[in-house]
């Protein structure tokens, strides 16, 4: 084009003023995709400080952006163009909602003079995308795009986080214009609160301290809000039980004495009781979703809640509440612990003594456990124990959507926030591949686990190219036990064994040894329980390349405990057919 | 099930009416009556939604709307407290002996003849619901070629006004973490 950079206020095109925006939005990487429309932004792009990273699927620059922003705490972007290019982000787009993700998306449309003539490549992504984004723009005016984008990327990353999309007219971004970073933002909706009430977290210091069979039910928002030392605090100061939903694995230490694990469908069956028995809910970031709390009319039937949430269409959403706070999760629990104090000094303290006893018994009498198989094959959930065991608290673990997700929910071992990363609300199989490499990007200092099934893997593999070639060196252990394992579980619990197409021969096709090495990856296989520690100290020594590891597993493994979805939480089997016995008198 | 005024006022960009009916459509709320126009203020428009709920999804509703960026406030204006209005437009056969049995009824609804043709009247009439469904029960018998009737519009009574607005606005954050 031949334009100088010019200064603020010269005058640009909207292409240029666009990454100029994103730069001064503080955007180091893009994973996008080029395209008709959003062509000219793909020129100025090539002088910017920003990293665009070229994936192979506008997908995968979706879930890219989520696993960047949940590891590095930074507003994820992708790009892609008009049409298709927008389409393919509408997975990630709804991903990234359900999980509360900063991600901004950038998506070129046909001129503004052809939008609503269906033209080539046009798809009226805005309307597409308005029930699965924070909130979303169209721009034909190249003035406005500064403006647009800091709006993006506050909204994105304040309140409760989310993806907006910022739809740009190619003709808009071809116009000449000025650039000018705005210093305000005139947002006259959008005002999140993040400081709980004073009057409500007294409120909530007084059931606290009247319960006696409270638990701290913590949630996705913790993590989001950097609470994990406030949690721990409160935790601490008044020994209450603590559990962590799926989003939140590694908000507190799951080696913490306090912590029961992981409630709900697929929850540990001291997290399950604990919720089931409490009298006292303190739901932090969390939002009763279905899978935590099964059969709603049979969920905690004799606890009061207390519900913090910076959404505060959360609170009540789906159980009726005794304290509402609405604030910011570090901030209520700062607040919760100073309140807690003053009264401690005062001689106020809960007794939860008995109630600690009952469930640290439950978690004795049953843990998460798993039977070997007795022909020798490998059970999927030591492969977990062992990874977990040799890659370490510190790295970073990221799940596609099945069976293999709760093991590694279960088996890995969390001690740190941000380091547990998966596609939870939505359910999004093939998140993990991509997740992993933004994940890689956002955080390149961690070693980055992928855990992903045979089924997920082969949805969206094909960014181990991406990977490979933008020196990207993910890690990734395929659990592979050759079917869509979930579904498969579920017809062997309730479809009388009838296995309709949940079959996918993965051990015979493809050969993910010859696909990750045709990847540009090392390529490791591994069958049987003694090479499996091998098999991982060998991926560990490789740092300067993408590694696959086909860990061909015991098809028939299941996932226990469970909570057969409509039931009562109350019926949680930790085996097949195995009811846990502890009734009310226990307590 | 109860039916509930609500005034939203919202800022005054494109796509903002999509994003309020597609939000009652997907959680499964219907719109009863909605009208939109400006107010004293151009960059705000005002919408009158009559939704027909119970009290907790109306509650659940209100939270959704307010989590639109573009929602500035919403307040449920009570019945009793507020003056409520629709605009009835309705075209009724009417000969010359028929047209002045019309006329009666339009006089006793203080409403109005806007257009004459030889067989039709077209009668205009502003009220409330109820009165405005009394008088199409009355206009009735003499055919109804043709009807149009807007959305309620409704305005709290007393001196107070729900568009005192803040609009302070808020400084552009540092690139840095998102927290």
């Amino acid at each position: 084009m031949g334009e100088q950079d010019p200064g603020t206020g010269d005058s640009v095109t909207g292409a240029q003023s666009l990454i100029k925006s994103l730069e001064a939005a503080g955007t180091t990487d893009i994973f996008g995709i080029p395209g008709g429309a959003i062509l000219p932004a793909y020129d100025p792009l090539m002088d910017s400080s920003i990293r665009h990273i070229l994936v192979r699927h506008e997908q995968g620059a979706g879930h890219a952006a989520q696993g960047y922003a949940v590891a590095s705490g930074r507003v994820g972007v992708c790009m892609a163009t008009s049409g298709p290019g927008a389409t393919n982000l509408v997975t990630p787009i709804a991903d990234a909602y359900m999980d509360s993700v900063p991600i901004v998306a950038v998506t070129g449309q046909v001129g503004a003079a052809a939008i609503g003539t269906d033209a080539f490549q046009e798809a009226d992504i805005r309307g597409i995308t308005m029930p699965i984004t924070k909130h979303n723009f169209l721009v034909t005016d190249p003035d406005e795009i500064p403006r647009v984008v800091a709006e993006a990327f506050y909204i994105a990353s304040t309140g409760r986080p989310g993806p907006v999309l910022v739809d740009v007219a190619k003709s808009a971004l071809q116009a000449r214009t000025t650039f000018a970073w705005p210093a305000e933002l005139h947002l006259p909706g959008y005002r999140p609160v993040t400081r709980p009430h004073a009057k409500q977290i007294r409120e909530a210091a007084r059931l606290i301290l009247e319960s006696r069979r409270p638990v701290l039910y913590v949630g996705g928002g913790v993590i989001r809000a950097g609470a994990s030392a406030e949690l721990k605090a409160l935790a601490e100061l008044t020994g209450m039980p603590v559990v962590t939903t799926l989003m939140a694995r590694g908000a507190f230490p799951d080696s913490h004495v306090q912590h029961l694990g992981m409630p709900g469908m697929h929850g540990t069956v001291a997290a399950v009781a604990g919720l089931q028995r409490s009298d006292l809910i303190i739901s932090l970031g969390a939002r009763f979703d279905d899978r935590v709390t099964g059969n709603l009319d049979s969920f905690a039937p004799g606890a009061r809640i207390i519900h913090a949430d910076i959404d505060p269409a959360e609170i009540g959403k789906n159980r009726a509440v005794d304290v509402p706070i609405v604030g910011d999760a570090r901030e209520v629990i700062a607040d919760l612990v100073l309140a807690l104090k003053a009264e401690a000094e005062a001689g106020h303290t809960g007794d939860y003594e008995a109630w600690v006893e009952f469930l640290a018994d439950i978690k004795k009498r049953y843990p998460l456990a798993y039977d070997q198989p007795d022909d020798g094959t490998l059970a999927p959930q030591y492969v977990m124990e062992r990874l977990g065991r040799i890659a370490g608290p510190e790295s970073i673990y990221v799940a596609g959507v099945g069976q293999h997700q709760m093991w590694a929910a279960h088996f890995v071992g969390y001690e740190n926030p941000r380091t547990w990363i998966n596609s939870g609300g939505l359910g999004t199989m093939g998140f993990a591949v991509p997740a992993a490499m933004g994940a890689k990007v956002g955080a390149p200092d961690k070693t980055v686990w992928c855990v992903d099934g045979d089924g997920c893997f082969q949805m969206t593999n094909q960014e181990l190219a991406t990977c490979a070639i933008n020196d990207i060196p993910i890690k990734v252990a395929i659990i592979n036990n050759e079917s869509l394992g979930m579904v498969r579980q579920w017809q062997t619990l309730f479809y009388n064994e009838r296995y309709s197409n949940t079959d996918l021969h993965s051990k015979r096709i493809p050969d993910f040894v010859k696909l990750a090495d045709a990847y540009g990856c090392v390529g490791l296989a591994c069958e049987s329980p003694d090479q499996v520690d091998a098999t991982i100290e060998k991926a560990m020594a490789i740092d300067d390349q993408p590694v696959v590891i086909d860990f061909r597993v015991h098809r028939d493994a299941m996932v226990w405990p469970m909570v057969a979805a409509g039931t009562s939480n109350d019926d949680i089997k930790y085996a097949r057919g195995l009811a846990p016995e502890f009734d009310k008198d226990d307590l | 099930m109860s039916r509930h005024t609500l005034s939203v006022l919202v800022e005054n960009k494109p796509g903002v009416l999509a994003r309020i009916a597609g939000l009652f459509a997907r959680r499964g709320y219907n719109i009863d009556s909605l009208a939109v126009g400006p107010t004293e203020h151009d960059e705000v428009s005002r919408m009158t939604i009559v939704v027909n709920v119970e009290e907790s999804p109306l509650e659940q509703v209100t939270k959704q709307l307010n989590k639109l960026v573009e929602v500035i406030k919403i307040v449920e204006l009570d019945g009793a407290a507020s003056v409520n209005r629709e605009l009835l437009l309705v075209k009724v056969r009417a000969d010359a002996e028929t047209r002045g049995q019309i006329l009666d009824v339009v006089e006793l609804f203080a409403a109005k003849v806007v257009d004459v043709s030889p067989d039709t009247v077209v009668v205009q009439a502003i009220g409330n619901a109820d009165k405005l469904a009394d008088l199409r029960r009355l206009l009735e018998p003499f055919g109804i070629r043709e009807l149009v009737q807007s959305g309620m519009v409704a305005i709290g009574r007393g001196p107070r006004s729900i568009s005192e607005r803040t609009l302070r606005p808020v400084a552009v954050p540092s690139p840095s973490r998102a927290g």
